[in-house]
């Protein structure tokens, strides 16, 4: 059985090429000065100098984090109590609109947000506000389902058991269902808000190109100018900035487990 | 937890769905417009979707899309496996290590992951078209399949295999008549994922194809520029194929079970 291990060797050699070198070169370009090769590179710190005193930059780094953030909260918003509606219906009219929110997160991300473009048509929204109109529905789905799991998960006995303790409707909400769906809420959380901070097509198909967020910075950097090594730099800050955040959620999402224990 | 919906968290949710759906049919009603317009509806066609079916440019992105997810379907799915049941045999330090290499393309921002590919390629003068856009599709579908054959591998009883080589089996016999039937769930599941990612693919295609080489969201993404109802008829087209499959995977298993029940109490009788 253990001649079986071989079977991983390929995948590792294969892992070291396709995942770790392009990391690697993302970071090397990010160091760089532009228009090196591979073999005789310069290194510098040119690149985040340059995005840091730059009066646009940072800027823009600030509202796309404040745009996940509000999208974030507004799916939680709307997200939280579909929920707990649908979490409280019998369990055949559960199971039809957890289909219903699944169904259209398997049409083509582009086509979805494309299909914004019609509707919106007829309000006259700001272009930030049709961003946001975008970024909801895009990650609103799967808010619901996270919120839903974790709430369809919860022992009707402690409900009853809280009832029988003298707890009111909201008494119960308030100290034993909301806390048991924090860590539902934190996985929601994770899903929406990275995505949304690097979301780069949602603006630009709805956003008439007018609201530039770091996504698009990075796009515009790598496709329409062609200077890599400041585009590697922009990529790198997101990447840091969604590693701490990252880091920040699991603590909360311990913290969460911890305190219902 | 079951009570009542009451009438105003029927509202709450019927507008939810609304949300959902509104934008959907929207644009399936705007397919058969018979004019350019997408705010007005003049009146019943199928031209858009006769010009759809005429324009080369999107038959050749659907057919990108299907023969980019087949390959990275079955490719991803054969290594993920093998790979899978690799690291079940192997010490903890390589499992743990490959899970945390795996881990950094599904945390990281697509666009960073891309980036990445499209570096890599550049350096070494790959020129970029259809074979890194796969290379890129199969790199980022391993992973997904690693992380659903690794569980199934975990509940397997090891004793079995053993017990087949006792009897005379080669390792390869006891892999492919006792291993692999157990973890067959698993690896169908893998399947599936890898292929809905890569057939959904947008970032990660968009940076690691060429000239002329696009898949239906990068198609989707450069056409949307202009007024052009054909994307309508091509995402109208994609809402049916959709529906239907979605339909009929979850109507099939009810049916079946009926039918087993059916068949139960035939046999009781």
């Amino acid at each position: 059985m253990k001649s079986f291990s071989k079977m991983a060797y390929p995948y590792v050699v294969w892992m070291c090429i396709m995942i770790i070198m392009p990391m690697l070169m993302l970071v090397l370009y990010a160091f760089t000065v532009k228009g090196n090769d591979i073999l005789t590179f310069q290194f510098t710190l040119e690149n985040f100098a340059r995005f840091f005193n730059d009066t646009i930059f940072p800027s823009v780094l600030w509202r796309s984090l404040k745009m996940a953030f509000i999208t974030t909260g507004l799916c939680i918003l709307i997200g939280y109590p579909t929920a707990y509606i649908f979490a409280r219906m019998k369990p055949n009219n559960q199971a039809v609109m957890i289909l219903l929110v699944t169904l259209p997160m398997w049409i083509n991300v582009l086509v979805r947000t494309y299909a914004w473009r019609g509707l919106l048509g007829y309000v006259d929204f700001s272009s930030e506000m049709r961003v946001y109109v975008g970024m909801i529905y895009n990650f609103l789905p799967f808010m619901i389902l996270e919120i839903y799991t974790s709430l369809s998960k919860i022992d009707p006995n402690l409900i009853v058991a809280s009832h029988d303790l003298g707890a009111d409707d909201g008494e119960t909400f308030r100290r034993v269902i909301l806390p048991l769906s924090l860590p539902g809420v934190v996985s929601g959380i994770t899903l929406v808000f990275l995505p949304a901070v690097s979301s780069f097509f949602i603006p630009k198909l709805l956003g008439g190109g007018q609201y530039v967020l770091i996504g698009n910075l990075i796009e515009d950097y790598f496709i329409t100018s062609g200077d890599w090594n400041f585009g590697s730099a922009i990529s790198l800050i997101m990447a840091i900035i969604i590693l701490i955040s990252m880091y920040v959620m699991r603590k909360l999402d311990r913290g969460a487990k911890e305190a219902m224990d | 937890m079951e009570h009542k919906t009451k009438i105003h968290e029927r509202i709450f949710t019927a507008l939810v769905l609304a949300f959902f759906y509104l934008p959907i049919l929207y644009v399936v009603l705007f397919s058969f417009n018979s004019s350019k317009s997408l705010s007005r509806f003049t009146g019943f066609s199928l031209q858009w979707y006769e010009k759809m079916f005429a324009d080369r440019m999107i038959m050749s992105a659907i057919g990108y899309t299907v023969l980019c997810a087949v390959i990275a379907t079955f490719v991803s799915t054969i290594v993920g496996t093998v790979t899978a049941i690799g690291l079940s045999k192997s010490r903890r330090i390589l499992r743990e290590t490959v899970n945390q290499v795996n881990n950094l393309p599904m945390l990281n921002p697509d666009i960073v992951t891309a980036i990445g590919f499209m570096l890599f390629f550049t350096s070494l003068k790959i020129r970029t078209g259809f074979t890194t856009m796969v290379l890129a599709h199969i790199a980022f579908c391993i992973p997904y399949v690693i992380l659903s054959v690794m569980p199934k591998l975990r509940t397997l009883d090891p004793n079995l295999a053993e017990a087949a080589l006792d009897l005379g089996c080669t390792p390869l016999e006891a892999l492919w008549k006792v291993i692999l039937p157990q973890i067959r769930p698993g690896i169908i599941s893998g399947a599936l994922v890898a292929f809905t990612m890569s057939f959904d693919d947008f970032v990660i295609s968009l940076f690691t194809t060429g000239p002329g080489v696009s898949n239906i969201s990068i198609y989707v993404y450069g056409a949307v520029k202009r007024v052009n109802p054909t994307i309508n008829a091509l995402s109208a087209i994609i809402v049916y194929v959709i529906t239907v499959v979605l339909i009929v995977m979850n109507v099939v298993p009810m049916i079946r079970e009926r039918k087993g029940k059916n068949n139960e109490k035939a046999n009781n009788l």
